[in-house]
């Protein structure tokens, strides 16, 4: 474990060098350990693939008081023997999105292929932001790692499922974006006036299951009006 | 019973502290972008430091009272009227129902903060009525306010004293700052030469800053990476893309991201850097995290020991009217 000022009010806490399941372990532990003193004198935590960002208040703690609770918090969790406590979150999606067809053909599988092996496993919540609610999914099956659209599109729709690299997401809201959209989720990814806003958290654990369109629809689900250019 | 805007001008917005504590969800802290200039905003009508206020950029603001109330004008040097008659700015205002209050063009600085006493009655979301436009979160349904908007007050709140902030203390807005830096992130990427290059050379202000953050140009500055894993960024981040030119990240500055970082801007700069328009000039300052430190400090107690001086409440130039 690395520590490093980020800013006057920041320390960035570097896990590991990469993506590994220790690593994730080992950063939510430190989150759970630290997430009590936020609202006091920390203010709040950006956890990451390998990485925390800390911010505290410097008008009340200094950086050397903080870095020592994490290097406690970090130690602390060493010396106990911890469970797999992680969440495992369904996520339902109606298989029907713009670039399935070409994410099947890129890779020379057929589109029920594309799906199986897209929902057959698990997936880490390693990080969440871009966008509210948006979550970063990995590390998706070697078979299917597509590289981001050359030119992205300007409204990809709420709901979408998608895929670049060894990621895997769903669209929390309308926004612009770059990955390839395989599917459509029913269930919003962040409601602000819902109590938890998002269905999932840093550090769960997410499977897809494939759904029909009739499904889709009694779940609540909405198509994109019209081509998605 | 309010404040009823007739032109936004072009972007105005609900602000408090900003949101805190939020990070997980994705959504960042939004916030004034000059704190100093809306902080007192807020104590020129006896307000809480978190008191919703009106953060307008450039001006070009126009709004009719729909009760009487007491308001003030910080930030920005701009003309302020009350139907058509000159006010003074860092300063307690009396307006009377059916009064119009209307902003020119920010002539130094850019933003420029409206607070009512008692402050603006805003919903909450997630522990602040901050407007974020691009997450659509707080404010009047997480947007800028359009013409039209009826912002009523949180209560009529009698104040009997107007204060003004004397000259001194008043914020000087010019063309140029100097944004002092705290090496860290990434900051071993760059060279020693290439923190040279940094630290020595004047960036100008392009013409994309806003309040996600301010785009920079100047010498090209490399790095011997080009991305990292996406991790947190903090207030005040200064992300060196592909092309050598530095941005700085604002308070809308999303969470997550994968660009090389050479430290961060100090706070207290940052409001200077917010003030600032495009072609304006920045150089960089180096300066130690336990130096920040102590300056955040030294602002922090010279901020409490600022006295405001009280003044006459008056409408119009007309003395006696009591709220």
């Amino acid at each position: 474990m690395n520590i490093h000022v980020a800013g006057e009010n920041a320390l960035i806490v570097y896990v590991g060098d990469q993506v590994s399941p220790e690593v994730t372990q080992n950063i939510l532990h430190l989150c759970q350990q630290l997430r009590p003193y936020v609202g006091r004198e920390l203010i709040d935590l950006v956890p990451s693939y390998a990485s925390v960002l800390v911010i505290f208040d410097p008008l009340k703690i200094d950086h050397l008081a903080v870095r020592k609770w994490i290097r406690f918090a970090y130690e602390s969790h060493f010396n106990s023997h911890s469970d797999d406590q992680r969440r495992l979150v369904r996520l339902p999606v109606y298989y029907a999105g713009p670039d399935l067809q070409r994410v099947a053909e890129h890779k020379s599988l057929s589109s029920d292929e594309v799906v199986e092996r897209h929902s057959s496993q698990s997936y880490q919540v390693y990080a969440i932001g871009f966008a509210p609610g948006f979550a970063y999914l990995g590390e998706l099956d070697e078979s299917l790692v597509m590289p981001r659209l050359d030119t992205p599109r300007k409204r990809v729709p709420k709901g979408a499922v998608a895929i670049a690299d060894r990621q895997t997401a769903v669209y929390p809201k309308q926004s612009p974006g770059g990955w390839n959209l395989i599917g459509y989720c029913p269930i919003p990814m962040f409601e602000p006036e819902e109590q938890p806003p998002m269905p999932v958290q840093s550090g769960d654990l997410v499977q897809f299951y494939a759904i029909d369109e009739q499904t889709f629809f009694d779940m609540g689900g909405e198509l994109p009006k019209g081509e998605i250019a | 019973m309010a404040l009823q805007i007739i032109d936004p001008g072009f972007l105005t917005l609900t602000q408090d502290l900003g949101r805190f504590g939020q990070h997980h969800l994705g959504l960042t802290t939004g916030g004034p972008m000059d704190p100093f200039a809306f902080r007192f905003a807020n104590r020129l009508v006896d307000n809480q430091a978190n008191s919703v206020a009106l953060e307008i950029t450039m001006g070009g603001f126009k709004a009719v009272a729909t009760q009487d109330m007491c308001v003030a004008v910080t930030g920005a040097k701009v003309d302020v009227s009350v139907d058509g008659k000159r006010q003074p700015q860092w300063r307690t205002l009396y307006i009377k129902n059916g009064q119009k209050i209307e902003l020119a063009y920010a002539v130094k600085g850019c933003r420029i903060y409206l607070s009512v006493a008692g402050g603006f009655d805003i919903k909450k979301q997630f522990d602040s009525a901050s407007a974020v436009v691009r997450e659509g979160i707080g404010g009047i349904n997480g947007g800028k306010l359009e013409s039209g908007a009826e912002l009523k007050l949180k209560k009529r709140n009698s104040l009997n004293q107007a204060w003004y902030l004397p000259e001194s203390y008043i914020p000087n807005y010019g063309n140029h700052a100097v944004l002092r830096v705290i090496p860290g992130y990434q900051e071993k990427h760059f060279s020693r030469h290439q923190q040279r290059r940094f630290f020595y050379h004047d960036f100008r202000i392009s013409d994309l800053a806003d309040r996600m953050g301010y785009r920079l140009q100047g010498p090209k500055i490399e790095c011997d990476i080009n991305g990292i894993l996406s991790e947190g960024i903090c207030l005040g981040a200064i992300q060196i893309p592909a092309d050598g030119q530095p941005i700085v990240l604002m308070n809308d500055r999303q969470t997550i991201g994968g660009y090389p970082k050479i430290g961060s801007v100090l706070s207290l700069d940052l409001a200077k850097l917010s003030q600032l328009t495009p072609g304006a000039t920045v150089n960089f300052e180096p300066i130690s995290i336990d130096h920040a430190h102590n300056l955040l400090h030294l602002a922090d107690h010279k901020f409490k020991q600022i006295e405001l001086k009280p003044c006459l409440l008056e409408a119009n130039h007309e003395r006696g009217f009591d709220v």
